[in-house]
């Protein structure tokens, strides 16, 4: 790595840490202030590095001036004497000789309770997800509204309204009580998804940044599953469910950045040791009695590491995505679910039951009928893939669309 | 959008007792399919239960009989709530049943909402 990438990628890896400890330490209705700090830090990193080059150990120059930083904070404000200097009086510091907790076990708690604070119920979803990818994943209001297809201006305002939500709110730096685990890891567990998935099914053109959502989701999702807490069979599920399909992110993905569907892909590229990881978290997750969306989106995701199409293999994901439906619907599983009927059951069976979704303004369901109808109904074949063209959102879809066409019209 | 009660009917039949997982799963199989095809119209509100043969009635005065089975040749096998705009729509939806393969039967009944 050289001198110009160190402080983005430092950046991203760092900036977390010192804010989340840093909010952990001021109380969170400081997060500003904390990430005026982290960001100070940054800039004179980038002033004194260029000028006098790299420290030795650049990462514990940041902690020291972070800390600095934080100290004259900390002197300078009220939030010392009314909140902090009780505390501190009771151990036995001083002021000056004030200690900031840059150690490893410290960030990874301030980490986890800074997840819980940004998905507390009293934050809206839609910003939960943005203020995870902000604050825990150190990504720039550019970055993030490249993510989402919008422009900066809705993610700035989205962020700071939920900032500011985090600060009347008086949310709390803490990990909720072993009684409020389960349903406070609900919002946590669908914001780390969401995450995930924005990167795996994002239609975002930038590749690196779609594969580092879902390496930050999976970190995360990570740092659930090595805490005693919050390690619920739930979230070793998501984990196993997120490394089946990112063992398939060299093999989805041809050197143009296009997407290569599953049945084209090289299984030769898939990555055998996320494999065995989701196996293992996937064992883990089987203790306990509760089956929860994550148990069946893994168990389908296992099946698919299996390219070779069996009985067993489509029959086990027709009965995986009848009981995910019952858990929770989703057009996407319908339709997932009705392409698995045809490879379990029959092509004639699929198409009555797909003709029964109400999907129509969707372009999936018409791609999924025109698959369906292959080699029954040419006719049917062409007039649902001209409907899915019309339909599809982004030019990446449409072009896929009409190359399909103008592949089926040459035989 | 109204909720439904489907109501499972056979014929009383000891027939589950002494089957092989790979028979009890083909007959589940239909079943399985049947409602995530419902749930995958997003008009499933719960899969629901079944009922086992055995059971009691009990009557005024006292009068406790093993079930009204000898009465009638049809006995309670199940249970599923489903969601549609119609009595017409649920009762459509009911025809891909798998119990009247085997001759059962489905009995379509709006849902009241008790705190109406």
């Amino acid at each position: 790595m050289n001198d110009q990438e160190l402080i983005p990628h430092l950046f991203r890896t760092e900036y977390s840490k010192i804010t989340s400890v840093l909010c952990k330490l001021f109380g969170i209705e400081y997060i500003e202030t904390a990430e005026d700090i982290v960001s100070d830090t940054f800039l004179l990193a980038a002033e004194t590095w260029g000028l006098k080059g790299l420290p030795q150990n650049p990462t514990a120059w940041l902690y020291t001036v972070a800390k600095n930083k934080a100290k004259d904070f900390l002197k300078h404000q009220h939030v010392f004497t009314n909140k902090v200097a009780v505390e501190v009086k009771r151990s036995e510091g001083f002021a000056d000789e004030l200690e900031i907790d840059l150690s490893n076990t410290n960030i990874t708690n301030s980490q986890l309770q800074m997840m819980f604070a940004i998905c507390h119920p009293a934050i809206p979803a839609e910003s939960q997800i943005g203020l995870s990818l902000n604050i825990l994943c150190g990504f720039g209001v550019d970055e993030i509204a490249d993510a989402f297809l919008t422009n900066k201006d809705t993610i700035y305002k989205r962020l700071t309204r939920a900032k500011e939500k985090l600060r009347t709110e008086n949310i709390k730096m803490e990990l909720p009580l072993a009684s409020e685990i389960n349903s406070r890891l609900e919002a946590v567990l669908t914001t780390l998804y969401l995450l995930f998935s924005e990167g795996y099914y994002s239609t975002s053109k930038n590749t690196t940044l779609q594969k580092d959502l879902c390496i930050e989701a999976m970190r995360l999702t990570l740092m659930l599953v090595e805490n005693e807490h919050t390690s619920t069979p739930q979230v070793n599920a998501l984990l196993s469910l997120m490394c089946f399909h990112s063992s398939r992110f060299e093999a989805r993905i041809n050197t143009q950045g296009e997407l290569i569907v599953y049945e084209e892909q090289d299984e030769t590229l898939w990555n055998l040791e996320l494999i065995e990881k989701g196996h293992f978290y996937l064992n883990n997750a089987s203790k306990g009695h509760q089956i929860s969306k994550y148990h069946l989106e893994a168990a389908i995701a296992y099946w698919h590491t299996h390219k070779t199409d069996t009985h067993e293999k489509w029959e086990s994901i027709l009965q995986l995505y009848n009981k995910l439906l019952q858990v929770e619907y989703s057009p996407i599983a319908a339709l997932n679910r009705t392409y698995a009927l045809s490879k379990a059951n029959s092509k004639k069976e699929a198409i009555v039951e797909a003709e029964k979704l109400d999907l129509t303004y969707n372009h999936l369901y018409h791609l999924l009928l025109a698959n369906l109808y292959q080699g029954i109904n040419t006719e049917k074949v062409f007039s649902h893939l001209n409907t899915a063209l019309m339909l599809a959102k982004t030019e990446t879809e449409k072009a896929n669309i009409s190359k399909k066409i103008s592949l089926l019209q040459a035989n | 959008m109204k909720e439904f009660l489907l109501i499972f009917r056979r014929e009383d039949s000891n027939y589950a007792e002494q089957m092989s997982p790979e028979q009890i799963q083909a007959i589940l199989k239909p079943w399985n399919d049947w409602i995530g095809g419902i749930a995958a119209q997003n008009k499933l509100v719960t899969a629901g239960n079944r009922l086992e043969s055995d059971g009691k009635v009990v009557k005024p005065n006292n009068l406790i009989t093993n079930g009204p089975f000898v009465e009638i040749k049809e006995v309670l096998g199940g249970y599923t709530i489903i969601r549609a705009n119609s009595l017409e729509e649920a009762t459509e939806l009911s025809k891909g049943c798998p119990i009247l393969q085997v001759g059962g039967s489905v009995e379509v009944r709006a849902i009241i909402p008790m705190n109406n």
